[in-house]
């Protein structure tokens, strides 16, 4: 067990959250177009060979916050489009396969079996 | 001939149509505010035993409805015709209301200026004779703005500073050409004139600063009464706006006394209901918002006031916020309304 | 006679309306701005730093034990540790804890995979009402969709121009 490993972890992970809440405080983005931005800069940072040492430094720092979806998306595409045509359109969902899948399926059924509560905050 | 309008937007009562019923009713965060004590009702939970919020706001509206006809010692068949609206798509609240209560049935949109607006329109229908006795009303309920206007409610995101909180609330009142329910010697509250807003846009885009958007149209509406009645803004006992919260009534009376208004006779004599039914503690942020709020608390306290003779002349500006789910994602600004009413107690 | 309009210059007066009402618009927001209570800027910052950075460490620990003590794949346990965060987020929302947190972590919640997770559960009980198919069923996309869509998008794009340089090297 390596402690730097997990000190890395938290400062990348705290620090993409920060960015995050920098553009929730300071400008009118909502959640949704934040969380789409985070997506889609992890996927083009992968495709610039830019996120991987992020990776490789910080781990579950840089794939747990949503730039890692990105990249685990990207990431399939480009391992994908070392084989062919075909697996660098699959490679993208089947790299993500599992998290897609859980949360939809898991969702939906969570959503079927609970209520909406009246607003706590 | 318009004989019974002065100026350029008011209009005159020559009968003075009588409030001789209310009733009110509030959600769970309106029962732990600073006006708890002026509800009729108070709900421990905004489901009100009911299984979607859409039903639960209806059968608040109701419940603020059958109040105030049994306070009028009236019977539903005497009201000649409702006129009622609420914030959800196709005023579903209102006319869903109507549908149960077998009431000749007038739907209002004006966001939540519709309290005022109903108030007024009522005043109208009576005063041209085509009435005797009229329902105003108009509900909000939070889960049912907020969803449709914001995100869900579960969605985990943090409210700005300006974000105001929608009243889960309604109210009700019943006008009448004749005080016949009200005891002799009892103060009676009475519509004297009314000016009717015109849409004023700012130009501001963020849905989570209504009171900003909304400010400049109630000064506009404010400014014309004062010049088409000839009065000052001391006259009133109390000037209220509806929901324009703590920012939007910062700025209010900012601009007010940036149009030449007494600075000392604002602070004295403006109010705004957004910024009474909450306290700053309830983390309500901008403070409240939606129809329902200066719907229940001008049938709440303001109206207690009134019957116990504390205050005698006011005058209630309920502002709306004129934009739709559509309007804001097409990044259009908010267009704003406010519509007056002066009302006195004799 | 009908009058004639001189289009160009009726344009050329749109225009300058347009904006003038853009600079009244703006100074006026500027003007709203001065009233509305500054967010906690740091104390904001410093809260979505510490979640975030205790989710991404509790995470880690999580893959560790994984890929340590049940000598798991390095993939495998990361798929596992995801599968896990979006379960236990979508759990907290049912059980209306999630917006709680939120409130006080802000993008410490939300941008990690537990975001994502509560952005789908979120409309979809909220819409239940609505009926199972275009009630829950629907809305369960009406956040999480966009993201969905131009991330896969994005790495689809990425895909195509990576296999085409691929050919032309290869």
């Amino acid at each position: 067990m390596d402690i730097m490993e997990y000190i890395w972890a938290f400062i990348i992970g705290g620090g993409i959250c920060v960015i995050g809440q920098i553009l929730l405080d300071t400008t009118m983005l909502t959640a949704p177009r934040i969380l789409v931005i985070f997506v889609v800069s992890g996927v083009l940072l992968q495709a610039l060979n830019l996120y991987q040492p992020i990776v490789d430094l910080a781990g579950n720092g840089a794939t747990v916050p949503l730039p890692g979806f990105g990249y685990n998306l990207a990431q399939g595409a480009m391992e994908g489009a070392e084989k062919g045509f075909l697996e660098a359109i699959t490679g993208p969902l089947e790299n993500a396969a599992a998290g897609i899948g859980v949360a939809v399926a898991f969702g939906y059924i969570v959503s079927m079996i609970f209520t909406p509560k009246s607003p706590k905050r | 001939m318009a004989h019974k309008k002065k100026g350029s937007q008011t209009v005159v009562f020559e009968k003075k149509p009588y409030i001789i019923g209310r009733g009110n009713i509030g959600g769970k965060k309106e029962s732990e505010g600073p006006l708890a004590a002026c509800f009729d009702q108070l709900l421990d939970d905004d489901m009100f035993g009911e299984k979607s919020w859409e039903k639960a706001e209806c059968k608040m509206l109701q419940t603020a409805m059958e109040r105030a006809i049994h306070r009028a010692k009236l019977k539903k068949e005497n009201i000649d015709i409702m006129l009622s609206g609420d914030l959800i798509n196709q005023i579903m609240t209102s006319s869903f209301a109507a549908r149960d209560l077998h009431i000749p049935f007038l739907g209002l949109y004006g966001a939540c200026s519709t309290m005022t607006e109903s108030l007024v329109i009522g005043s109208m229908l009576i005063d041209g004779g085509f009435a005797q006795n009229i329902m105003a009303s108009a509900s909000s309920h939070f889960c049912t703005a907020e969803r449709q206007f914001r995100m869900p409610v579960e969605h985990g995101n943090q409210r700005p500073t300006s974000a105001q909180w929608t009243a889960t609330a309604a109210g009700a009142v019943v006008l009448s050409e004749k005080p016949f329910s009200i005891p002799e010697g009892m103060r009676v509250v009475r519509a004297t004139d009314a000016t009717i807003g015109k849409v004023i846009d700012a130009g501001i885009k963020d849905a989570n600063q209504m009171g900003a958007a909304m400010a400049p149209s109630a000064v506009d509406t404010l400014l014309n009464h004062l010049q088409d009645t000839g009065r000052a803004i001391d006259y009133y006992d109390l000037v209220l706006t509806g929901d324009l919260g703590f920012i939007g009534k910062d700025i209010m009376t900012d601009l007010l006394i940036d149009a030449g208004l007494n600075a000392e006779k604002v602070y004295a004599h403006y109010d705004d209901c957004g910024t009474m039914l909450f306290s700053k503690d309830q983390d309500v942020h901008g403070g409240g918002s939606g129809c329902g709020c200066s719907a229940a608390v001008f049938t709440g306290k303001i109206m207690q006031q009134m019957e116990q003779g504390k205050i005698s002349r006011i005058l209630l500006m309920s502002t709306g916020a004129l934009l739709s789910t559509i309007s804001s994602f097409q990044g259009e600004s908010i267009p704003g309304i406010a519509h007056a009413i002066a009302l006195e107690v004799e | 006679m009908p009058t004639r309009i001189n289009i160009d210059g009726g344009k050329e007066q749109e225009k300058n309306n347009a904006r003038k009402k853009k600079e009244i618009a703006k100074a006026y927001g500027r003007y709203a701005k001065q009233f509305t209570p500054r967010p906690r800027y740091l104390a904001n910052c410093l809260k979505a730093f510490f979640t975030g950075g205790a989710i991404c460490t509790l995470a880690l620990a999580a893959q560790n034990y994984l890929t340590g003590s049940r000598g798991l794949s390095q993939q495998d346990a990361g798929t596992y540790v995801t599968i896990g965060l979006i379960v236990i987020a979508q759990l907290l929302t049912a059980f209306g804890v999630f917006d709680v947190i939120a409130k006080f972590a802000g993008a410490g919640v939300i941008v990690p995979i537990t975001g994502f997770a509560n952005s789908m559960v979120a409309p979809a009980i909220e819409y239940k009402k609505e009926g199972p198919v275009l009630g829950a069923g629907a809305k369960l996309f009406t956040v999480a969709g966009p993201v969905l869509v131009c991330g896969i998008t994005s790495s689809m794009v990425v895909g195509i121009i990576y296999w085409f340089i691929e050919r032309q090297a290869g």
